[in-house]
């Protein structure tokens, strides 16, 4: 165990290698490690921000939805208003233009009816003096008896 | 394996030494020197007549090659470091770097771009120095052997020269600061003025003598503890696993084995205490307390 120049080149050696470390070792990886640092801080941040913001976002949206669906319930009644309206008042066209279509009907009947009464009126007449013919076997004046005829299909 | 086991031992023990030998000296072989020659020791007897101008060029060596790969494979890593996903290399570096910041920064709460980047240096280094004590002790100094090195320590801190050369560089750095921070005045006032003072002027100066001693001694301790600390535990760890190896092969891995996973946790923790100690002795010097 002698003490000797071992000393001197031992601490010359370390003070060479811890300026190497200070000045080549050190700031580097310290730098790294601290941009890290501050990115990841960053990145906290931003994802706290992140999810304020997505609360936000999530209110606003379920207001937005709410409104929507107040709308919608809103237009819908309108709607269901405006389609009763619309039912009433086609139905109360339909009744119209059926009491019309009645009336028309009954009118036309009416008309045919009073054509069918005519025509039956003159037949009848025909078939009468038929009848009287050859009930009296002569020929009956027909200029004559038309009157009376008349008379008698105005009676039926 | 030659000679007894006393011999082993001290064989073991033996730096190889490059150093000056005088004029006139009898070499170990017989040969007498008609001029003083820089030569490589060929015994112990020769290194130590050797003196103070010899190198102990294994230690040396081995420390100087580990400090290279210390710095080699952080500068790998520093040169390469990124912010964003770091690989292997740099993963592990940044967790030592941050280990040691760390470190330093509950220890010490000054401003100093020294203090941080020292403890690094001195961490890994004296970690990697005092691996190489898991090496088998007779792996390297027989492989040196056979390339004609007589002796080989691979373990630096073993050899106190080394522990001493790191603790009084720590030691010049505590005078350093210390002068920096409180100034001349300040620190002999720190030397003489401490722990005994009066409102006396006359038994102020009579204590200086008796305060001059006692902090002197407290101030020389550390260096010294510093370096012997480190150089005891890593010594007789190193004679230990010499000890083993003078076993028969069959009981030698039942001692050696458990005494190197304990010695795992030695080289680790005298690592990391001659770091810290550095830290608390500088921050000390920083401290203006009085």
């Amino acid at each position: 165990m002698n003490i000797n120049l071992t000393i001197i080149g031992q601490a010359i050696a370390f003070f060479i290698f811890v300026v190497f470390c200070m000045k080549y070792v050190w700031p580097p990886v310290m730098a790294a490690l601290q941009e890290r640092q501050k990115k990841i801080a960053d990145g906290l941040a931003a994802s706290d921000r992140a999810a304020r913001d997505l609360e936000l976002a999530q209110e606003k949206s379920a207001q937005e939805l709410r409104e929507a669906k107040q709308q919608a319930a809103a237009l819908i009644e309108q709607a269901n208003k405006r389609a009763n309206q619309i039912v009433e008042a086609s139905k109360e066209d339909a009744r119209k233009e059926g009491q019309k279509l009645i009336e028309q009907a009954k009118a036309e009947i009416e008309q045919e009816r009073n054509q069918a009464r005519d025509a039956l009126r003159a037949e009848i007449a025909a078939i009468a003096i038929a009848g009287a013919e050859k009930i009296l076997e002569t020929s009956v004046d027909a200029t004559k008896h038309s009157e009376m005829l008349d008379k008698l299909a105005a009676e039926l | 394996m030659a000679g007894s086991a006393s011999e082993y031992i001290q064989h073991h023990l033996q730096n190889l030494t490059y150093g000056k030998l005088p004029a006139g000296y009898e070499r170990a072989d017989g040969t007498v020197l008609d001029q003083a020659t820089w030569t490589l020791a060929k015994t112990g007897a020769e290194a130590s007549d050797m003196g103070f101008w010899a190198l102990h060029v294994d230690s040396l060596g081995w420390s100087v090659g580990l400090g290279l790969l210390f710095l080699f494979l952080f500068r790998l890593a520093a040169r390469r470091a990124t912010s964003d996903v770091p690989g292997g290399l740099q993963n592990f570096v940044e967790v030592m770097v941050e280990f040691v910041d760390n470190s330093v920064k509950e220890t010490f709460h000054g401003k100093n771009k020294v203090i941080a980047p020292l403890s690094l240096t001195i961490f890994c280094w004296v970690f990697l120095m005092n691996l190489m004590d898991l090496v088998p002790v007779d792996f390297l100094p027989q492989l040196f052997h056979l390339a004609g090195a007589d002796y080989m320590k691979v373990v630096p801190t073993t050899d106190v020269n080394i522990t001493l050369g790191m603790s009084l560089s720590v030691f010049a750095l505590i005078i350093y600061y210390s002068i920096k921070v409180k100034g001349v005045g300040g620190f002999v006032g720190e030397l003489t003025l401490h722990p005994f003072s009066s409102d006396n002027l006359f038994l102020k100066v009579l204590l200086i003598p008796v305060n001059l001693l006692l902090e002197g001694v407290s101030l020389l301790a550390k260096p010294i503890s510093l370096a012997l600390r480190l150089f005891g535990n890593l010594y007789a760890g190193e004679l230990i696993f010499i000890l083993i190896a003078l076993l028969p092969l069959w009981a030698q891995w039942t001692l050696s084995v458990p005494w190197a996973i304990f010695h795992i946790l030695i080289i680790t923790l005298q690592a990391f205490i001659f770091m810290m100690l550095t830290i608390v002795y500088l921050s000390m010097a920083h401290e203006d307390s009085h």
